[in-house]
């Protein structure tokens, strides 16, 4: 293979050193440039809770937080990672105390087969952190990007609809707002 | 994905200095990197422009604001000043994407977002877009979202951008650096038409950075809208959109600007019909005979006549809307 790469092709096999808060614990990790968030995650920190459903940015199953606001994993390159504040479904629970938005989730029954299910959770605490959603048209406008082919909407708007008075803003940082 | 060079450098110069034909500036990466993972575009050399202190919004001296080119869509939409002075803006920028690409995307990048096309988004068919010279298999095949304006024998694909027709509508500036050193290019000049050059959506050369977009101080905040047309409800390129700025005197217009998005390979604008509307009377009839004078250039293709009857009835209730006074953006009711 590495006799057909150009010279620059060949330098670019270097990984590089990226410092992150995951979940609330510092990492340091070595990454090759091209590696995505999402891939990080799933197939090298065994955070297998973020998926991959169409790896464009179209379906939200791969939505995680970064310094408090949710991004696509997948369209998120590793290395531009460096010194964020990452969390993605499995760092959202207190232990055995689930996060408000997990427990609502259960409680409206808001998935059937579970898959869009750690994207919407995490976009739904987004949302929550956004801090502006007050009714359930905004709730539906603003998950938009979480698609669930099971037809759950009405259950998942019903869930954060509950919870969203219950989250507590997570933003890293203030901004404009 | 193909293999590639990252580098982060902290300054524009810097940036500009190690720009070359095989790189490409990366700051949201929300369409470079879907168009890499697609094999469409294969730069060996990405320079992550992310700590470049191009991320504020400040105040000109002409009483406008300088947006840095790497203010995310999100925080751009939301900004006070935006939201209070220059609500289409903010009307347009959310009305794009989802709330995930918006916290991602920045400025300058959306302006550099290339065209949703089928075609062109598939490797294994031609597209002139994507190499100069294969052909357009759109001009003849399933062109439902393709142009109704300006389109030439060798491309037929629309911008895909909101926030540009908001752009254009509010005749923003560019603001790009390169190794030539920095120049303003008016907004109206920025996007191309594709003639016989259809792989250039632009006129930025390839050692140029957009460092800022600025807002000229009138906002319209008093009557705009933007109005986007799609297949869903949410999270969809648009069909038509329409970006329409009025200045009222009471109900004689004094000055409209409209623009029209999901239409033209740029942000369409006809200046003789916005002049036509000056000194006009708000009325239905006003804006039905300005959205036939607009349309009666249009020249559909075989699957996207339909968006001449759509732009047309669009135009004229977004000129309705915007003359009624701009309802406050964010989300629906």
């Amino acid at each position: 293979m590495s006799a057909t790469l150009s010279e620059a092709t060949q330098a670019s096999f270097v990984r590089h050193p990226i410092r992150l808060t995951l979940n609330g614990q510092m990492r340091e990790l070595q990454v090759l440039p091209w590696t995505t968030l999402l891939d990080l995650l799933r197939e090298q920190l065994d955070l297998v809770g973020s998926k991959k459903g169409c790896d464009h940015g179209q379906c939200g199953a791969c939505t995680v937080l970064r310094d408090g606001k949710r991004i696509n994993a997948c369209l998120t390159l590793a290395v531009m990672c460096d010194g964020a504040q990452l969390t993605t479904v499995e760092g959202l629970a207190e232990g055995d105390q689930l996060h408000p938005m997990q427990q609502a989730f259960i409680k409206h029954d808001a998935f059937q087969c579970g898959y869009c299910t750690p994207g919407q959770i995490c976009s739904a605490v987004g949302l929550a952190n956004e801090g502006r959603a007050r009714t359930p048209g905004q709730i539906s406008e603003w998950m938009s990007g979480n698609l669930c082919r099971c037809g759950a909407y009405n259950n998942i708007r019903d869930a954060i609809e509950e919870a969203l008075p219950l989250c507590q803003p997570e933003l890293e940082q203030g901004g404009e707002q | 994905m193909n293999p590639f060079q990252y580098s982060k450098p902290d300054t524009v110069q810097a940036a500009i200095d190690l720009s070359s034909p095989v790189s490409r500036f990366i700051a949201g990466g929300t369409n470079l990197l879907d168009l890499m993972k697609e094999n469409l575009t294969r730069p060996e050399h990405l320079i992550d422009i992310t700590g470049l202190p191009l991320a504020d919004l400040s105040e000109t001296p002409a009483g406008g604001v300088m947006i840095g080119a790497l203010v995310s869509n999100a925080d751009l939409a939301w900004h006070p000043w935006i939201e209070r002075r220059y609500p289409l803006l903010s009307q347009a920028i959310l009305a794009g994407a989802s709330p995930q690409l918006r916290n991602m995307a920045s400025t300058g990048g959306n302006l550099l977002q290339r065209t949703r096309c089928y075609y062109f988004y598939d490797a294994s068919v031609p597209c002139n877009k994507r190499e100069p010279g294969s052909g357009c298999p759109a001009r003849d095949g399933l062109n439902r979202i393709h142009a109704i304006f300006g389109a030439s024998e060798q491309c037929v694909a629309t911008h895909p951008s909101d926030m540009c027709v908001a752009l254009a509508a509010l005749e923003a500036v560019v603001h790009v650096l390169g190794r030539g050193g920095a120049r303003t290019i008016e907004f109206a000049d920025f996007h191309r038409l594709p003639g016989d050059a259809p792989q250039r959506d632009n006129q930025l050369a390839d050692d140029e950075l957009i460092t800022g977009i600025e807002l000229p101080a009138a906002g319209f905040a008093e009557h705009s809208h933007y109005l986007k047309i799609r297949d869903r409800a949410s999270y969809a390129f648009a069909l038509v959109s329409v970006a329409v700025a009025l200045e009222l005197d009471g109900p004689v217009i004094r000055q409209a600007r409209l623009a029209l998005g999901g239409v033209a390979h740029k942000p369409w604008r006809d200046r003789a019909v916005e002049s036509g509307l000056t000194g006009q009377t708000v009325s239905r009839e006003t804006f039905t005979a300005a959205a036939d004078a607009l349309l009666q250039n249009a020249e559909p293709l075989a699957h996207n006549g339909f968006k001449v009857k759509l732009a047309r009835r669009a135009i004229v209730r977004a000129l309705s809307d915007a003359a009624l006074g701009s309802a406050p953006s964010g989300g629906q009711a």
